[in-house]
């Protein structure tokens, strides 16, 4: 009996042992991918009803405050730029010649036809810091094995009231997420289909998002290249930058 | 003899007045309640037809399924090969594409940045084409608040309240910010050529009304809109032909491609059948109720009179008076008082009813958060429905209550009429 007692309280310590604390794996995953400085290229495949389209972009990101993104191609699409500072986001296109802040009911509409929203593009890329995280289970996750988190907001004033997170245990990446709604609907599946060390970073380099309230196969954002603690001139993130 | 029952019943005011009086205040009501209930559903009809449904309206079928989200992202491409075989097919109905869109309406300040936005709702039309039916159909002239209409492409009229929110005047340039209908981000500029007020809150609060060349440019629409409405050429709404010429286009174009053309009638969008039927079935029942209702209180002062005048009948009876003739005169003077009752409410509740089809009512107040396409002025209507649904009514039932309580007569015993004058 006192063997047995012994044996459970060891097979407790190991149990606990293994499974870090949720806040713990969130702020491995933040330190991985967060970033100071990165300067980087990417594509996005848009799969809609009427067909697919690819816009590459190329982003200026400073912490999580700041960011600057010019549109490379297609022709529309070119010169478009978008700048976020703080919580706002600006938008410049040549066609108009004009600055317009980007507010209100426009920040939940489709970024260039894509799964993905302004909102998304505008919120804190720290999760540990919008969210309050629990272990909820372990899974293999496209042969990796991975930690299961639930996310719970901590404030209101978040897109997504709670999310579940499929992060690898090895390289701390999020795998595969959803995104849900304060009712419980599933509002966005993000799933991570190629990783790449980077330095001593391990970047997701292929995600495809899909917005689970539209049709169409969701989009592709394919990272063609980054650079992490990139050097970044101040004038970038400016108003002044937009229509240069 | 008629002339003799007139004479009595003018001279005998109390067997004439009240029941008249009771028999107009009836009438007039019921007059006055289905022209009102009449004027709410046809300028409901009207609203949604003019600014919404059109008459028919041809979607793709992918739009159809979704069209209170404005998909605009799956409309249908080959507007002008269409218009031309409806045009063609269908002579006997106007055809006009139209293009819903949502936004932003940004103004510049002098940097040329965003000095004030608000979301627009946005109809895009035909407004520059020499044979536009749209000018009438939305009434822009008598909705024209200040400015003109646009004259060129690039010009824009919004809504009076909108333009006060964004504090432009005639002439100010407006971006609008939208989405392509490939999902890209849209800014186009617009100069504001003038306001509009059409009466509807949910078109007045953030109305932006553009020609659709300008629209189909801004959010690559090329030959593309998302609704082709149509309206008979005598702008009267026929459901039955509707539905037949509706039935006949969908069997013609039915498969399998969900950017086919569908065509739907009036009826059949946004919810308008349910609530046309519900209304109609409520106000069926409100007008019953109240005629029912009218028929026993007039059925009832004609128990009364007749009551009243239990002595008179009996004198009338000792005297040799037959008992048919006594009924008979009665009836008589029932029908009198049920004609002059009836015409008198009639015409005060058709006139009332009148003034209310032109000036009505403004509800405004109480439709400030209203999505539904309902005029802020709610207004009867005549028809000539109005002139007989109390009439009927009024006559009958003043006729039926002394039919019934005259049947006394015939009861009535001229033994007993000394015992009763003695008491």
């Amino acid at each position: 009996m006192k063997n047995l007692l012994i044996f459970l309280l060891i097979a407790l310590f190991d149990l606990f042992a293994q499974t870090p604390e949720g806040n713990f794996i969130l702020k491995k995953v933040d330190e991985n991918i967060g970033s100071d400085n990165k300067i980087s290229i990417s594509k996005m495949h848009i799969n809609g009803r009427r067909g697919s389209r690819t816009i590459e972009s190329k982003s200026w990101i400073q912490g999580m405050e700041r960011s600057f993104t010019e549109y490379l191609s297609p022709p529309r699409e070119k010169g478009t730029k978008m700048l976020k500072l703080g919580d706002q986001l600006w938008t410049y296109t040549p066609a108009t010649d004009r600055t317009i802040l980007i507010s209100g009911h426009m920040l939940r509409q489709s970024v260039m036809g894509s799964d993905l929203s302004y909102e998304d593009l505008m919120e804190d890329t720290r999760l540990s810091n919008l969210y309050k995280s629990e272990v909820v289970g372990e899974e293999d996750y496209q042969d990796r094995p991975c930690w299961i988190l639930q996310l719970t907001a901590k404030n209101v004033d978040v897109a997504y009231h709670t999310r579940k997170i499929w992060v690898d245990k090895e390289r701390y990446v999020v795998l595969q997420e959803n995104r849900y709604a304060k009712s419980g609907k599933l509002l966005k599946n993000t799933e991570v289909k190629r990783v790449e060390k980077n330095n001593d970073r391990w970047v997701p380099m292929e995600v495809v998002f899909k917005d689970m309230l539209k049709s169409g196969d969701g989009t592709q954002f394919i990272v063609e290249s980054i650079q992490f603690n990139a050097e970044i001139p101040e004038y970038i993130f400016s108003k002044a930058a937009l229509k240069k | 003899m008629i002339k003799f029952l007139l004479k009595g019943l003018i001279r005998d005011r109390s067997r004439s007045l009240f029941p008249i009086l009771t028999v107009v205040a009836g009438v007039m009501l019921t007059v006055i309640l289905y022209s009102w209930v009449k004027g709410t559903q046809t300028d409901l009809i009207r609203a949604n037809a003019n600014f919404n449904t059109g008459h028919i309206k041809i979607m793709s079928f992918a739009y159809s399924q979704e069209s209170d989200q404005i998909p605009n992202d799956l409309a249908y491409t080959g507007v002008a090969k269409l218009l031309e075989e409806l045009d063609n097919n269908l002579p006997e109905m106007n055809w006009t594409p139209r293009i819903r869109f949502g936004g932003l309406l940004d103004i510049p300040d002098q940097f040329g940045e965003t000095r004030s936005q608000a979301p627009v709702a946005g109809l895009a039309v035909d407004l520059l084409s020499s044979q536009t039916p749209e000018t009438e159909i939305l009434n822009l002239r008598e909705a024209l608040v200040r400015g003109t209409l646009p004259a060129k492409r690039g010009e824009v009229l919004i809504s009076e309240e909108l333009s006060r929110k964004l504090g432009v005047k005639i002439g100010d340039t407006a971006t609008l910010v939208s989405s392509t209908m490939y999902g890209s981000l849209s800014t186009y500029n617009f100069v504001i050529s003038g306001t509009i007020r059409f009466g509807i809150s949910a078109m007045d609060r953030g109305a932006m009304l553009t020609d659709i060349s300008d629209i189909q440019r801004a959010l690559d629409m090329d030959d593309t809109a998302g609704e082709i409405v149509g309206y008979f050429k005598d702008d009267i709404y026929r459901n039955k032909t509707a539905s037949i010429i509706a039935e006949e286009f969908n069997s013609k174009n039915a498969g399998e491609d969900e950017f086919r053309p569908v065509m739907v009638t009036l009826r059949n969008q946004a919810g308008l059948a349910q609530t046309l039927d519900l209304s109609a079935y409520i106000s069926a029942v409100l007008i019953g109720l109240f005629v029912i209702v009218m028929s026993i209180v007039l059925w009832n002062a004609g128990l009364m009179a007749s009551l009243r005048r239990y002595g008179e009948i009996g004198v009338r009876l000792a005297i040799g008076e037959n008992k048919g003739h006594i009924y008979r005169s009665m009836i008589a003077e029932s029908l009198m008082i049920g004609f002059f009752g009836s015409a008198l409410g009639t015409a005060i509740g058709v006139a009332i009813s009148y003034y209310l089809q032109v000036h009505g009512i403004d509800i405004s107040s109480m439709l400030k958060n209203a999505s539904m396409m309902i005029s802020d002025v709610m207004k009867a209507q005549v028809t000539p429905v109005s002139f007989f649904i109390g009439f009927v009514p009024g006559l009958l039932a003043t006729l039926l209550g002394t039919s019934i309580s005259g049947i006394g007569i015939y009861q009535r015993q001229t033994s007993q009429l000394a015992k009763e004058l003695e008491a």
